[in-house]
């Protein structure tokens, strides 16, 4: 039977009727990463050896009459950013090139648990940092649907290898919009969850008041099922909630009657592509036939996101990446006399040009002289964003718009002008300011065959509602097209 | 207020970096667009907003600490297992006392 493609559920249908095994899965998916990789570029890493023995003792287990566990047998890439123990971890960074964990990420550990097959790394913008992919130390990440695109960054590899159907679940990483913005630039599925929902031991630290880990798949489903694995509190991640996890594939069911959607006129203003804004209005009208009341909002400090995310998000990272001195792991410059000369060598050489333009950005507001003008002032601003979504959920339950203002842009098109891709993240970025969980849906495609986002955004702690109206439009309105590979 | 290349210089001897001319040069332009985009931020009054410090402020969030109790670590062999230079147990650098 064709195996490829299959979302989890249809998967274990198959493993559960004997159509195939774990081991035929495992070695169908490493037969194409084999065929199609090499021109898309998604996995740093394959972990073909580790994968198939895994496979084997997993079908032992079901040999065995082991019940499937949520995620028995599933294909899983990881972004490389999360770690792995004893399988390279790098931020696509030269300055971590050689890095191996000695421990897994919570996320990862609890997806083990639950039966999954980590079946590699994927590449991504060295350290999360950035939009298209092309900030990778190892190369660029090819859109699967036009390889002349980028796949949206950071998590680029993780959402080309789900839309080429290299594995079937990937998880990447989200600080200002790097989940959903591949998920849509590729015509999957995306889910920033909200802050503190799933435990951040393991991601490599970034902006650690925005960053959280998330799922990205080829259905709302599958997002639910992630979900429901990898959240929960953990002693290691001190902001990680004590908030009870609900059964959140039990949740999907249920209808979008009553369900208010609410649309920010902020996130349809100026710089919308047109196409953009025609297939997220279409939506919204399809989410009004099935039954949800759409009411206009206001979040009258959209456009203050941007400049409000890119001093806190730089001043987190100054200050987190400030650990990469070529002491106790990673890469070293050589032949340095002093200290200081080893620190500033390692640096220069190991982070690349976005890396240190964000290094050098954050050290500048938060130096002396600058903290209020500029750090203190974004934090009070964020207050602001925070409160436009508390106004605005007092009218509606969901808020709902593009993900990104354009489709896949070309490789290179943004990569000489550091603001011009900032302002990729426009739509996304305020989901990781105010904390609350988001999620990006495939609802169309261009005329040149690019696949368009819709983003839904929920109050904290509200994924159920988030994916419960995400899985109705789906059902009623499936995306079948398929990248030409 | 424009960032200069001196600015560049100071701010990278802070962030432990050694830039080349040419990206002191490229860091100067974009640092300046960058910092010019960002004033934006100076048309809103903010003088009786808050600062938030952190997104997990909802009051559903329940960040309960944990009791502070010993766990164990990596150990010393796995500690050290990425290092660039260990020696006999320790991370081995270069002279850490500058002369002059």
């Amino acid at each position: 039977m064709e195996i490829i493609g299959l979302t989890i559920d249809r998967l274990h249908g198959a493993l559960r009727t004997r159509a195939t095994s774990v081991t035929e899965v495992c070695r169908r998916t490493l037969e194409r990463i084999e065929a199609l990789d090499p021109r898309l570029g998604a996995f740093l890493i394959v972990n073909r050896d580790q994968a198939l023995r895994r496979a084997e003792e997993l079908d032992r287990d079901l040999a065995r009459g082991e019940p499937l566990r949520p995620l028995t047998g599933v294909p899983v890439a990881i972004k490389d950013n999360i770690c792995t123990r004893g399988l390279r971890t790098t931020c696509a960074s030269k300055i971590l090139s050689n890095f191996i964990p000695p421990y897994h990420a919570t996320a990862v550990e609890r997806m083990l648990e639950a039966g999954a097959l980590i079946i590699g790394k994927t590449n991504c913008d060295e350290f999360a940092m950035g939009s298209s992919n092309e900030n990778s130390a190892f190369g660029v990440v090819r859109n699967p649907w036009n390889a002349e695109r980028v796949p949206g960054g950071s998590s680029g590899g993780s959402g080309a290898a789900v839309a080429a159907d290299l594995c079937v679940v990937a998880l990447g990483s989200d600080t200002g919009g790097s989940v959903r913005l591949p998920a849509a630039f590729c015509g999957v599925v995306g889910l920033k969850p909200t802050y503190g929902r799933v435990s951040r031991y393991g991601l490599v630290a970034y902006g650690s008041s925005l960053d959280q880990i998330g799922p990205i798949t080829k259905t709302v489903a599958d997002a639910a099922r992630v979900l429901r694995v990898i959240a929960g509190r953990d002693p290691r991640d001190s902001t990680s909630s004590n908030h009870p996890v609900p059964d959140y594939p039990a949740a999907l069911a249920g209808e979008l009657k009553g369900v208010r959607l609410g649309v920010p006129r902020e996130y349809f203003g100026p710089g919308l592509d047109e196409e953009v804004r025609a297939a997220v209005w279409q939506a919204i009208h399809r989410f009004a036939d099935l039954g949800a009341e759409i009411v206009e909002v206001q979040l009258p400090h959209t456009e203050y996101a941007i400049a409000c995310y890119y001093i806190i998000a730089t001043a987190e990272a100054s200050s987190n990446l400030a650990r990469y001195d070529g002491v106790r792991y990673g890469y070293r410059a050589l032949g340095a006399k002093t200290l200081r000369e080893m620190y500033r060598r390692t640096r220069n050489e190991g982070f690349g040009a976005e890396v240190k333009r964000r290094i050098m950005l954050g050290t500048y507001v938060l130096s002396a002289g600058y903290y209020d003008a500029y750090y203190l002032k974004a934090l009070k601003v964020r207050t602001l964003i925070e409160r436009d979504f508390r106004e605005a959920f007092t009218r509606c339950d969901l808020i709902v718009g593009p993900t990104s203002p354009t489709v896949a842009f070309r490789l290179g098109e943004k990569t000489a002008d550091p603001l011009a891709m900032y302002l990729s993240d426009i739509y996304t970025i305020m989901a990781n300011l105010a904390g609350i969980p988001a999620i990006s849906i495939p609802v169309g495609l261009s005329r040149e065959g690019l696949p368009i986002g819709l983003q839904l955004h929920a109050r904290h702690f509200e994924e159920a509602t988030l994916l419960r109206a995400a899985h109705a439009y789906e059902r009623a309105f499936p995306f079948s097209h398929k990248p030409p590979l | 207020m424009p960032i200069t290349k001196q600015d560049v210089e100071k701010i990278a001897e802070l962030a432990h970096l050694e830039l080349t001319e040419e990206e002191k040069e490229q860091f100067t332009v974009q640092l300046a667009a960058i910092l010019a985009y960002v004033e934006k931020l100076n048309e809103l009054d903010t003088a009786d907003v808050p600062p938030m410090a952190h997104a997990g402020r909802d009051e559903r969030a329940d960040y309960a600490q944990r009791d502070d109790v010993v766990g164990e670590g990596l150990g010393s062999e796995l500690a050290l297992a990425n290092a660039p230079d260990p020696a006999r147990g320790y991370f081995r650098v270069p002279k850490v006392i500058e002369e002059g």
